[in-house]
């Protein structure tokens, strides 16, 4: 039987990697991620979880160990934040390339300068071509289905691929909130206990791994990539599904709140869609027509299915915790943009950049912007910083 | 040898090769010849991890491979971090029953560069967690992969594409970084230098830092043709002249007791080695003599024999 309880949202992450029986974590320690690695090494102590932890001397080596583990057949675990997962990045791209399914949790943390802990999203959008899955949860249910669901779809043989679950530092990783679990069996049901792993890393049967790719085949193997995350999407979906017949929690690639009759809708990730409800119910009580969408898969990307449900709104909210800088707004705006572009009637995108550092975006906030647009005001370039004091 | 050796000669080894032929080292290249006996020695049951460098490059051109071992290579700086989750990957499985129980060496194969500059952190973190691997930094003191550039190994006075002889400059100001003894103060159970002019002694060496528990660190000395600006027919030979020498003196770290495993009882003036090689050819009496006296004082303080 699922049971009730209430967990910080690190800790609910935790739980759910030892659920999943990981083989070997490796972690360095980064505000605000340190509660998930901190539990796993409680769980390892105790005899609770059995697995290798590894105390690595950074996020690059905690990303090559990974890397190693998983060649070998591994089911690994890793979590970081911020600068760590700047630290990491070249690893990044080598996990995808070749392959391994690994899991991480990213504790959202803006990137130096000034040193700032507090959360934005700009680590994961500086990583987010990096081949990886990545998914945005809100909440402690949320961040710890996708961590289970993360090791299902990362080892399915249709996919073998990295997936990152992020979620935002403090606003939610240090909060603490009621969430369902499942029980050991459940998870077994869903996860197997142990990875399946076609290819590895051994002496019965000696393989090249990494070798170097010259010109004649690199396009090639960089467009297999392509092809695997573009057809992740399927897999990611199927995985929703079945977690939801176990669960009763079905998951989508984004979830509309309110979206059918707005005309206006707020798009964002994380956790401060919490707030953004707030601000379309009160909204909605002054019978404004505006909506939100919480969109929960960034990469793969999901074009399609986000141009279908939003192509009758006159407009679109886009707030990006993150921006290119020199470059044309957030990262989820430049996509939202990308996904219309062909269609002859579209809404109007604008965006938004806020919470940057840290900095909360307040209730009235989110209710400024959606009435902003619903005015029609015009906004120059189309995009804008929400929060800068002159 | 301190004790009993695995190979008495090269015969000993065994026939079968594990760093095949076919590979695209320049001939004479002092790497290959020592990967070729180091790889005997290991055995083929092993997971060789190398960083980016001249061995990753000419021994993996896609779709070739030089390697009858499961080889990975992921990056330049850290070898030694692959091969810590790889050891602790197959402990984890072998005790969980997913992997048959039985001792698998991991071995990491690295090149000066990606061990004591760029991999310099990845090894120290393995060294202080204690993994059952064996490192083996095959130092041919500059990064010759990207076309002979100067690193931490590069040896004082040497002309390298970045420590340019010139007028106001001669070649590399600073001293060779002593990464056998950096990796020794870790307080590893064992710590080797090696050349492949000395065969036996290195294959040895390369058993006992697999068989050996815990982390175990071999450094080779291994000559680069286009690199040392030497003929090819002369690596080995300039190889043995290190160790004769006492620029290069052959030695084990057994839970931190040195033992000398080459002796040179007559040790050989320093320029006899440096005259053989274009990289030093620039070097007035004065700086050789200037590399001879601290040679001296190192040969000293490990025992070795006067200079002849």
């Amino acid at each position: 039987m699922a049971k009730r309880i209430a967990l910080e949202c690190s800790h609910a992450i935790s739980l759910a990697v030892k659920l999943a029986n990981v083989d070997v974590i490796a972690a360095y320690p980064i505000t605000p991620q340190t509660h998930i690695v901190e539990r796993l090494s409680e769980y390892v102590a105790d005899g609770e979880l059995d697995a290798e932890y590894i105390n690595v001397e950074s996020e690059h080596s905690a990303m090559s160990a990974c890397i190693g583990a998983s060649a070998v057949g591994a089911r690994c675990f890793t979590a970081t934040a911020g600068q760590g997962l700047a630290l990491m990045h070249e690893m990044l791209f080598i996990a995808a390339g070749n392959r391994l399914p690994i899991v991480m949790a990213v504790a959202n943390r803006c990137l130096s300068p000034n040193l700032s802990i507090w959360g934005d999203q700009s680590d994961m959008m500086a990583s987010k071509d990096c081949g990886w899955i990545q998914m945005y949860g809100e909440n402690a249910q949320e961040v710890f289905d996708l961590t289970l669901q993360a090791f299902r779809i990362a080892e399915d043989e249709r996919v073998l691929l990295p997936v990152a679950v992020n979620f935002d530092g403090f606003y939610v990783t240090h909060v603490i909130e009621s969430l369902t679990v499942l029980e050991q069996e459940e998870v077994n049901r869903f996860l197997p206990p142990r990875r399946k792993a076609k290819y590895t890393l051994h002496p019965d049967n000696p393989t090249t791994w990494g070798p170097i790719g010259l010109p004649d085949i690199q396009t090639e193997l960089k467009y297999q990539l392509e092809k695997a995350i573009q057809n992740s999407k399927k897999v990611i979906k199927e995985v929703w599904r079945e977690y939801g017949e176990i669960s009763g929690r079905y998951y989508d690639v984004f979830e509309p709140y309110r979206l059918e009759d707005a005309e206006v809708a707020i798009l964002m990730m994380g956790g401060h869609c919490g707030t953004a409800r707030i601000a379309v119910d009160r909204l909605r009580e002054k019978g404004l027509k505006v909506g939100l969408i919480k969109l929960r898969l960034f990469r793969p990307f999901p074009f399609e299915e986000l141009v279908e449900a939003t192509k009758h709104l006159k407009a679109l909210a886009v707030v990006d915790k993150a921006f290119s800088p020199g470059g044309f707004g957030g990262p989820i705006f430049s996509e939202v943009r990308s996904a219309f572009y062909d269609l002859d009637v579209k809404p109007r995108i604008v965006g938004f950049i806020a919470g940057l550092g840290g900095r909360d975006i307040r209730v009235d906030e989110f209710m400024g912007l959606a009435e902003k647009v619903l005015r029609g005001e015009k906004i120059e370039k189309n995009y804008v910083f929400l929060q800068v004091r002159e | 040898m301190s004790e009993e050796k695995y190979f008495k000669t090269l015969k000993d080894l065994p026939k079968e090769e594990l760093f095949v032929q076919g590979h695209r080292a320049c001939s004479g290249c002092g790497e290959a010849i020592a990967v070729r006996h180091i790889m005997k020695a290991i055995g083929p049951n092993c997971i060789v991890i190398s960083p980016t460098g001249c061995l990753e490059v000419v021994s993996s051109p896609y779709p070739y491979t030089s390697w009858a071992v499961p080889w990975y290579h992921v990056a330049f700086e850290n070898a030694a971090s692959v091969a810590s989750g790889v050891e602790a990957a197959l402990k984890v499985l072998m005790r969980k029953g997913v992997l048959e129980k039985k001792k698998i060496h991991v071995v990491a194969i690295a090149g000066d560069g990606g061990t004591v500059d760029i991999g310099f952190q990845a090894l120290s973190g393995a060294l202080e967690r204690g993994h059952g691997f064996a490192y083996i930094c095959l130092d041919n003191e500059a990064y010759m992969n990207t076309g002979i550039q100067r690193s931490g190994a590069t040896p004082y006075g040497a002309w390298t594409t970045t420590s340019a002889v010139g007028k106001a400059i001669r070649g590399k100001v600073q001293w060779k970084k002593n990464m056998p003894a950096i990796v020794a103060s870790h307080g590893i159970p064992y710590v080797a230098t090696a050349c492949p002019a000395y065969p036996v002694d290195l294959v040895n060496k390369v058993k006992r830092a697999v068989e050996i528990e815990g982390p175990a660190y071999v450094h080779v000395l291994t000559p680069c043709v286009p690199g040392w600006r030497i003929p090819s027919n002369i690596s080995i030979k300039v190889a043995r002249l290190a160790v004769q020498t006492g620029i290069f003196p052959l030695y084990e770290i057994k839970d931190g007791k040195l033992t000398l495993t080459v002796k040179v009882p007559k040790r050989k003036h320093v320029k006899e080695y440096l005259k053989l090689q274009g990289r030093f050819a620039h070097l007035t009496d004065e700086e050789i003599e200037k590399i001879q006296e601290r040679v001296d004082r190192e040969s000293e303080s490990l025992g070795l024999g006067p200079r002849a």
